[in-house]
């Protein structure tokens, strides 16, 4: 056919035949592309899906498994401090005291240590050190919690339990508002130890925010703080810091999303006893801890319902902490966006 | 209020003279040094913490290092033994989770990158990443163990590395992300120009210009999947024997470290510190491994 035709027909109709076989080819690809183009969108779209579909997944699941434990308790389950697998009363006033209690000791010593350190690696070190030492502290953020969690129980607390608790019970503990929360035996284990390694943990996560927030500080304004003749420190006070507040906050959440949810290096060290104490000294348990000690032998229903009530609460709230985190940090990208 | 800013400094006074004697001036100088010598405190606290756990596992671990440790399965207390069926397993589950999440993580991000930049659905999607990168690892193991473990009514080496993938996978998505956007748009406008459907320009010229970048994301992903211990404990579980059978209860090093590290035995205890002396650098030498051998690649 094609033969055919190219000896009848002339050079010019030869031309146009040609033009439109190239043309029906490309409409041809063109069509296929498209359809590639279509599939290839739904893929990903797909996968995509599957990360927030995780996300419902692990909400339904946990709100299925906590109901029976809700049912039966109502909302007094938060608020109620017994604990007890053999008679199956359940509340989780305990855990959820020791995951923020802990959480919040860790942020209390992690912030300034951790401001120190990023204010160190953006404006004093110099510059040939700055990855290197940037690099160590993210390590740290690199060890696995259950390393620390040995590191903790074997070389921490016994440390700790000897000669920096009963120098606290000396001192601090004679206080009088403050005083019981450090008073009681100084066994090394106990609330107090779990804040600290919690502390350790988070160093490298906070600071690594606030090194990249500090970064975004346009150097057109701490020059002119510099020119101003201010000090270096008053550069960090007075410009860095201000700019960067939201970012800085943001980063602070971030560690305490981290914080309530770590499990091994608190379960090492807490103690693990159901017990409500005024003392930092004493063993408690966070919520972590708990599921991580109990949830493998729990055979009760009810037991098993509580404990997923627990691992509920606690997601509830780590997204909380760690959206207004994300939110934070969000509003500093879009400045840094802005510069 | 000191008032000796106030008066102009007469000309003929010499700096030094004016600086040292100056009480403003002395007490900035003060409030300067405290704060650089706290700031470097600080810096100095840091470094001492990790010099300090790195040392103690150096200490207890190489103690620990024999070759029994890596022919013999996990003992019973008082008997020789080894970590060869931990090993073996958290081999078998940290790769399988690697297979899984890596795919499924590169298309996730290339999604985001591609077509998630102004719609609903990418910002939530990338919200939603950002708060699974930081959620508690022992919720996820929860809710592996309510939809998987519960089902089947046994604990598996698969459930535990469903719970491991499913940590993994944000870690490759962001980075990806990531790494996409530092592709310049002028590169792919090139290959647009020339013809280039969408899918060939992101699968082979965009993902390909930062394929070092995500690799390190990977790399990223299985350091941090293989020291994890919470979501394994009500998945993988651990078990005593060597198995190859990932239907099974599979031991693994990290519950191998809990278990060991937690029991009163202590030959039980310097197992579990050789089992940390091997987690802690495999972990630490990905982490290094990716910050350092792929990083100069990815374009600026």
């Amino acid at each position: 056919m094609n033969s055919q035709s190219a000896i009848t027909a002339s050079p010019a109709d030869q031309a146009v035949l040609q033009e439109e076989a190239r043309h029906a080819a490309l409409r041809n690809t063109m069509r296929v592309q498209r359809i590639q183009d279509f599939v290839f969108h739904k893929v990903t779209l797909a996968f995509a899906a599957f990360v927030l579909l995780v996300l419902v997944g692990i909400i339904v699941s946990l709100a299925m498994g906590a109901a029976p434990a809700f049912r039966e308790f109502g909302a007094g389950f938060i608020t109620t401090n017994e604990w007890d697998p053999i008679n199956d009363k359940f509340g989780a006033l305990i855990a959820i005291t020791g995951t923020l209690v802990t959480s919040l000791i860790a942020l209390a010593v992690a912030f300034p240590i951790s401001f120190g350190i990023a204010l160190f690696l953006t404006e004093i070190c110099p510059g040939w050190l700055r990855r290197p030492l940037g690099t160590a502290v993210e390590l740290l953020a690199g060890i696995p919690s259950i390393i620390y969690g040995m590191w903790g129980l074997f070389v921490f607390a016994p440390i700790f339990g000897d000669h920096v608790q009963p120098l606290l019970k000396k001192t601090l503990g004679v206080l009088p508002v403050i005083g019981p929360m450090f008073q009681g035996p100084t066994m090394g284990l106990g609330i107090l130890t779990a804040g600290l390694i919690l502390a350790v943990m988070i160093i490298p996560f906070i600071s690594s925010v606030m090194r990249d927030v500090f970064e975004i500080v346009p150097s057109v304004l701490k020059e002119s703080a510099y020119g101003l003749g201010c000090t270096r420190w008053e550069v960090v006070r007075k410009i860095v810091l201000p700019y960067t507040r939201t970012g800085v906050v943001g980063g602070v959440m971030l560690g305490l999303g981290r914080a309530l949810g770590e499990t091994m290096a608190v379960t090492f060290v807490i103690g693990n006893a159901n017990e409500l104490s005024w003392s930092l000294f004493a063993a408690g348990n966070s919520i972590s801890s708990t599921l991580a000690n109990e949830f493998a032998e729990a055979s009760s229903p009810l037991h098993v319902s509580s404990l997923m009530a627990l691992g509920l609460i606690l997601f509830a709230i780590t997204f909380i902490v760690l959206s207004a985190a994300k939110l934070m940090l969000a509003g500093m990208a879009r400045k840094e966006g802005a510069k | 209020m000191t008032t000796s800013v106030t008066h102009p400094v007469p000309p003929a006074m010499s700096d030094s003279l004016s600086k040292s004697t100056n009480p403003v001036y002395r007490r900035r100088l003060l409030g300067h040094r405290v704060g650089i010598f706290l700031s470097v405190l600080a810096m100095a606290i840091g470094l001492g913490f990790l010099a300090w756990i790195l040392f103690t596992l150096l200490v207890h671990g190489f103690g620990a290092l024999s070759h029994t440790l890596f022919t013999l399965d996990t003992p019973a207390p008082g008997s020789e033994g080894g970590i060869r069926n931990a090993i073996f397993g958290s081999l078998m589950m940290v790769g399988l989770s690697t297979l899984v999440s890596t795919p499924v993580g590169i298309l996730a991000g290339i999604y985001l990158a591609e077509y998630g930049q102004t719609s609903k659905f990418g910002a939530i999607t990338r919200f939603v990443t950002d708060i699974m990168l930081s959620a508690p690892s022992i919720v996820i193991g929860l809710f592996v163990y309510a939809l998987y473990v519960a089902k089947v009514q046994h604990f598996s080496g698969y459930a535990g590395t469903i719970a491991l993938s499913l940590i993994a996978i944000p870690v490759v998505v962001r980075t990806t992300d990531n790494m996409l956007h530092l592709v310049p748009n002028s590169l792919l406008e090139a290959a647009f120009a020339l013809g280039a459907p969408r899918w060939k320009v992101a699968l082979l010229v965009r993902l390909r210009a930062v394929k070092a970048g995500v690799v390190t994301g990977v790399l990223l992903a299985v350091a941090r999947i293989a020291g994890e211990t919470a979501p394994l404990l009500f998945t993988a579980l651990n078990n005593q024997f060597f198995t190859a059978d990932m239907n099974q209860p599979m031991a693994n090093l990290p519950v191998v470290i809990y278990r060991f590290a937690m029991s009163p035995y202590e030959d039980w205890q310097s197992i579990a510190w050789g089992a940390a002396l091997l987690v802690t650098l495999s972990v630490l030498l990905l982490n290094i491994l990716s910050r350092t051998a792929f990083r100069q690649k990815t374009p600026q």
